[in-house]
């Protein structure tokens, strides 16, 4: 679900053809019958955006039938806490949780605690207008909780307490029947009954189930929560730290789990440390009381942090100094992209760097970003071609409707050619944790540079310019170590010595550390990403072995590349073992207890404390890892359980509501409150929104558009829109309707459509097929509109951008676009050329009113 | 009939395309075009499902077909998917009717165009069975789509060549490098029959949903194919000849026909005359 596997990960996918030829049962659900649907052996076609619906009645199918696992919930979920009596359902509240503010928007979230414990760290403590939690803004959650030892204060084994977390959850999904879920997602009741006894079937200790998704979770105003309902289906069904279970994240292109685990994020550090924030923390230790929890792995946050200090300042970070603490930069806001770009809007930003993105044809509502950056003063581009972020000056929909003047745009542009990966060394970091190295193959041409090298060179002549200055300012960028050998006549810097530091070693011995567990908080170890540390183990880069599953003994092969944390194959593993420590099943034996050995064992690394055994009762005054109990897996989180209900760490809410998109012509059929109340919105002149549901206007835009990605083709475009081979296979922006919507509206396969929103008009080729079916949704007959998002003004094949349509409503935990279910409007014909172009938008925006 | 390659003959290889895996990626087009330099066929949205290429031809040496089927409400959604290629025939007329000795059955028993001998002269074309063969026509492009290919009208015939330069490097063909799923296999021809029948047991056991195999049978029109297909349907949705012949089939009992009347042509000439004498 949400993922289109087969067509944006087909090298991934070869795994789920091999499963269906063992004679594994694949469930597409989908809006659209896709070339993954097509080599699935079910698919369900359902709604854009109601995908919480579906997932919530699949919980409370199992809730119903009693298809829960009744030893792994009981003992290695929350499902037995008792949570405090102010918490109250949005059964309760019509659609709220407790702790709601309708003046600031947003939740208290001191009632959603375990009953009898305070609120603890970052989650209690964030300041008005931005809330720092571990996470923030990269979803990753809150993992603290004031626990006094691992376990919470109130539990009922039996799950039979009013208050427990599994009575909470039952209430709230008891509405999610299968009729609820075909009113509201638009398929048949006897299909999600179908499914629904499939995956139970296909769960407990013989066998488990996995989950696959992608971006059709993760965009829309409530993603994370789409990703929360699954994760309480793995952990109700067992699914979690099993062999063949889990919730698969598909990323891959460009290394995106790359760039979150060191991250490109504005809001966290490597290995996911909070970012300092102006008034979150005051001091040092007041930003390490908040980040690190008393129990669970967290625990050591210290080391982490100080380590990762001594990777980037050296000798210059000291206890005396805090490590540097007070001269780092901090974070005041939401200072995600949307909010860079609205800033850029009221002329905030000076200037910007784009490298490997192409906002004015990949983020939503594209439009506001080309006038975004036409207001900057200088914006440098680094890319492989020319995108249109770098040309929008003189090649844009707005330069041709003359709302953009060439002569009248202030913004010094400059742009920067760049490497492709085939001409640099590096890693990709995969969905599965995977960081797999790879050579250079070619020298870059002319002057294209790998990013390594700008930003090596860049940093380099920055403190080659500050070496004199006195400006305190200037401290931190003088105290960076930067020491990296270089190679070849453009001087290259060595990508194995970043390598290196992101291991890590001790500073005594210079030996590289071999993992997390032995950083130090004394300043006495190096590392520049702790879930990285043993990478490069003995010094030798494990992340370059290449050796095939096939030459390998187990069938878990972990001799082929390296995987964080630990070269741990499969997280929380284990759970794949009962609470005494014996696998589930013969048939599902991973991790276990090897008695006679006195320590965990099996197919991985274990990812427990080796010699914990499973009957350890952690001692009262017990901290960090020693304050998990042996029978609880999840040792990240403070009391070592999966959650089921999210205390804290989460913005909307501790348990998934099936909330309608931001603009969806439907009500919420729960709740009068429609939509998730926490979704960030910006109402602004260049970003207004559609009316919606049963406002006057909605039928304007009566029906639901969801955009995605052709394999074709590679997101916005740039590096595909420019190869001829990959152009000629997919050469024109094109819109998929169903057989009844062109007839509706006139469409001709094949012709043209011009497809509208409040924001923007673009035209598309009309491809009409079954594919994209009508589905009756709460009575009313509704169709929907494919549009793939690669196209824009530049390279062998241009045309509309999807993304022009799309508005800039978010999530409220990682400011991700809602672009996979958004309203427009279509009509046949080509859209209006020049300056008719803003005046149709404003047309059908008139009429809307 | 690679006798006279004497020891240096080898097995004969050649491609089985299973296209109930075949998940429509078209990496295999592109390696294709990658490694042999193929030149762009020109972007033209056809509106015909996800197939922009249409056919094989000389700019096309591996091309996807996709075939969407069935209506939704009436009966389950299908979306076929299929890898085309130049069938490397047993008895291959491209060959039997080139003047010029350009086609020629390599020693891996594959049907290879020699570009420094093809003289364009495009008896092959009509001869295909299939409509593979195909004259290149490139279009004036200034500069060139690709810096490697300069030349412009070329009038010669191109055609998958089963990647004879990669096979003599002991690689396998560029397509079935980059199938991820292993749609298209490549090995000793006698191997992938036999994997081919296992196959369609096995699909046919399941559910049939169609499975034939196309192209595999020695005793067929063209003496089987070099790259035969397992299908989830009739030939004749992939576009592809339910039963295809050698053209060159009948060329010798036409040579014999046509030998006997030359021979009873000038026997009665001949008599003619001796009758006259008298």
């Amino acid at each position: 679900m949400g993922s289109n596997m087969a067509e944006n990960h087909p090298v991934g996918f070869q795994w789920v053809m091999e499963a269906r030829e063992r004679g594994a049962r694949i469930f597409h659900v989908d809006p659209r019958f896709t070339r993954t649907s097509a080599m699935c052996t079910d698919w369900i076609g359902i709604r854009a955006g109601s995908d919480i619906a579906f997932l919530g009645g699949v919980v409370n199918y199992i809730l119903e039938h009693g298809r829960w696992f009744e030893e792994y919930v009981k003992h290695y979920t929350n499902a037995p806490v008792v949570i405090s009596e102010e918490f109250a359902d949005t059964e309760d509240l019509d659609g709220l949780f407790s702790g709601w503010d309708p003046e600031k928007g947003k939740y208290d979230v001191s009632s959603w605690q375990y009953a009898g414990m305070e609120v603890h760290g970052a989650a209690g403590q964030r300041e008005e207008g931005f809330q720092p939690t571990k996470g923030e803004g990269s979803g990753h959650g809150g993992h603290g909780g004031g626990l006094k030892h691992g376990e919470p204060p109130e539990e009922d084994p039996e799950l039979q307490h009013p208050r427990c977390v599994f009575q909470l959850l039952k209430k709230h999904y008891a509405r999610y029947t299968p009729e609820f879920v075909s009113e509201t997602c638009g398929c048949s009741a006897e299909a999600f009954v179908e499914y629904c006894d499939a995956i139970c079937d296909n769960s407990g200790r013989e066998r488990t189930g996995a989950f696959c998704y992608a971006v059709g979770w993760t965009q829309h105003t409530v993603g994370v929560q789409y990703i929360r309902t699954a994760a309480i289906i793995q952990q109700l069904l067992g699914n979690m730290g099993r062999p063949g279970g889990g919730i698969m994240a598909l990323r891959g292109h460009a290394s995106i789990q790359g760039s979150t685990d060191i991250p490109t994020l504005y809001n966290i550090l490597p290995g996911y440390l909070p970012m300092p924030h102006t008034e979150a923390y005051g001091d040092f230790q007041s930003y390490m009381d908040a980040n690190t929890s008393p129990t669970g792995w967290w625990g050591n946050f210290r080391s982490y942090w100080v380590s990762l200090m001594k990777a980037y300042f050296g000798e210059h970070a000291t206890e005396e100094n805090d490590w540097l603490f007070k001269s780092l930069p901090r974070i005041d806001d939401d200072n995600s992209a949307y909010w860079t770009t609205l800033q850029m809007l009221d002329g905030k930003v000076k200037g910007y760097l784009i490298a490997g993105e192409n906002p004015a044809v990949g983020n939503t509502n594209a439009r506001a970003h080309r006038l975004g950056l036409a207001k900057l003063d200088w914006l440098v581009v680094r890319d492989l071609v020319e995108i249109e972020s770098a040309a929008f000056w003189y090649d844009s929909p707005e330069i041709e409707s003359g709302e953009l003047r060439t002569d009248e745009i202030p913004t010094e542009i400059f742009f920067l050619p760049a490497a492709a990966h085939t001409e640099k060394d590096g890693s990709f970091t995969n969905t599965q944790r995977l960081l797999q190295w790879h050579w250079q193959a070619t020298e870059p041409k002319g002057d294209a540079r790998s990013d390594l090298w700008f930003y090596f060179h860049l940093g380099r002549l920055i403190k080659q310019k500050l070496a004199e200055s006195e400006e305190p300012r200037d401290d931190l960028i003088k105290a960076l170590r930067w020491e990296y050998p270089t190679h070849s006549q453009i001087q290259e810097p060595n990508a194995e010595s970043v390598l290196q530091e992101v291991n890590g070693w001790e500073i005594e011995t210079g030996e590289f550390l071999d993992g997390y567990p032995k950083l130090k908080d004394d300043g006495s170890t190096v590392c520049g990403c702790w879930i990285y540390c043993g990478c490069f183990t003995e010094g030798i880069n494990q992340t370059a072995r290449k050796k095939a599953h096939w030459e390998q003994e187990s069938y878990v092969a972990p001799e082929w590349a390296w995987s964080w944390p630990a070269n741990r194959r499969l997280l929380y593993n284990r759970a794949s073992a009962d609470p005494a420590g014996k696998p589930w099943s013969e048939r599902k034996r991973y991790v276990w207890w090897d008695e006679a050995e006195g320590k965990w064992t099996g197919l991985d690394v274990p990812d427990f404390k080796e010699d914990k055994e499973p009957g350890y009762v952690p001692p009262d005054d017990a901290k960090a890892e020693e304050a998990i109990a042996g029978d609880h897996p999840f040792i990240m989180q403070a009391d070592g359980r999966s959650w089921l209900f999210v205390p804290q760490g989460l913005e909307d809410g501790p348990m998934p509501t099936h909330y309608e998109p931001h603009e969806s012509p439907f009500d919420n059929p729960l709740y009068s409150q429609r939509a998730n109340p926490r979704r960030q919105q910006f109402e602004r002149p260049e970003n207004p929104y559609n009316p919606v549901a049963n406002e006057p206007g909605a039928e304007i835009y009566p029906y639901v558009a969801t955009t995605y990605r052709l394999t074709e083709h590679h997101t916005a475009g740039g590096m595909s829109r420019t190869v001829p081979y990959l152009s000629e296979l997919q050469p024109a922006m094109f819109c998929e309707v169903s057989p009844e919507l062109a007839e509706e509206v006139g469409l001709e396969h094949g012709g043209w459509a011009t497809i509208y929103s409040t924001r923007a008009a673009i035209e598309a080729r009309v491809l009409v097929t079954d594919r994209i079916p009508s589905i009756e949704v709460q009575g009313r007959k509704t169709h929907q509109i494919g549009l793939p998002y690669h196209w824009g003004t530049r390279g062998l094949t241009t045309g509309g951008s999807a993304n022009d349509l799309s508005s800039i409503a978010l999530d409220p935990n990682v400011h991700i676009q809602e672009v996979k279910a958004f309203s427009v409007g279509i009509k046949p014909g080509r859209r209006p050329r020049g300056e008719a172009l803003p005046a149709f938008v404003e047309q059908m925006r008139n009429r809307a009113r | 009939m690679l006798d006279s390659y004497g020891t240096e003959a080898k097995e004969r290889v050649g491609f089985f395309t299973d296209t109930s895996v075949c998940i429509g990626c078209k990496a295999c087009e592109v390696a294709c075009k990658e490694w042999n330099l193929v030149p762009e066929d020109g972007l033209v949205w056809t509106g015909e499902s996800y197939d922009n290429t249409s056919e094989l031809g000389a700019n096309t040496w591996r091309h996807v077909a996709f075939i969407e089927q069935g209506e939704p409400e009436v009966d389950a959604l299908r979306w076929l998917m299929s890898s085309d290629v130049c069938k490397h025939c047993t008895h291959a007329a491209c060959l039997d009717v080139c003047p010029t000795g350009s086609l020629i059955r390599t020693e891996y028993g594959t049907v290879v165009v020699q570009e420094d001998i093809c003289n364009g002269c495009g008896y092959c074309v009509p001869a295909c069975p299939f409509g593979v063969i195909d004259k290149r026509h490139l279009p004036r492009q200034d500069p060139p789509a690709l810096p490697l290919i300069t030349k412009k009208e070329d009038g010669r015939v191109w055609k998958c060549t089963l990647c004879y330069d990669r096979l003599k490097g002991g690689h396998e063909p560029a397509c079935a490098k980059a199938c991820p799923t292993d749609s298209i296999q490549f090995g000793p021809l006698d191997d992938l029959r036999e994997r081919a029948e296992r196959r369609l047991e096995k699909l046919q056991a399941q559910n049939a949903n169609g499975a034939r195999l196309y192209g595999n049978d020695p005793d067929d029109g063209v003496g089987g194919f070099g790259a035969f297909f397992l299908l989830l349907d009739e030939p004749e949705v992939y576009g592809l000849p339910p039963d295809p012949v050698v053209t060159t089939r009948d060329l010798p009992g036409m040579w014999r026909t046509a030998a006997i009347a030359t021979g009873a042509l000038i026997a009665g000439v001949a008599a003619a005359f001796v009758g006259g004498s008298r």
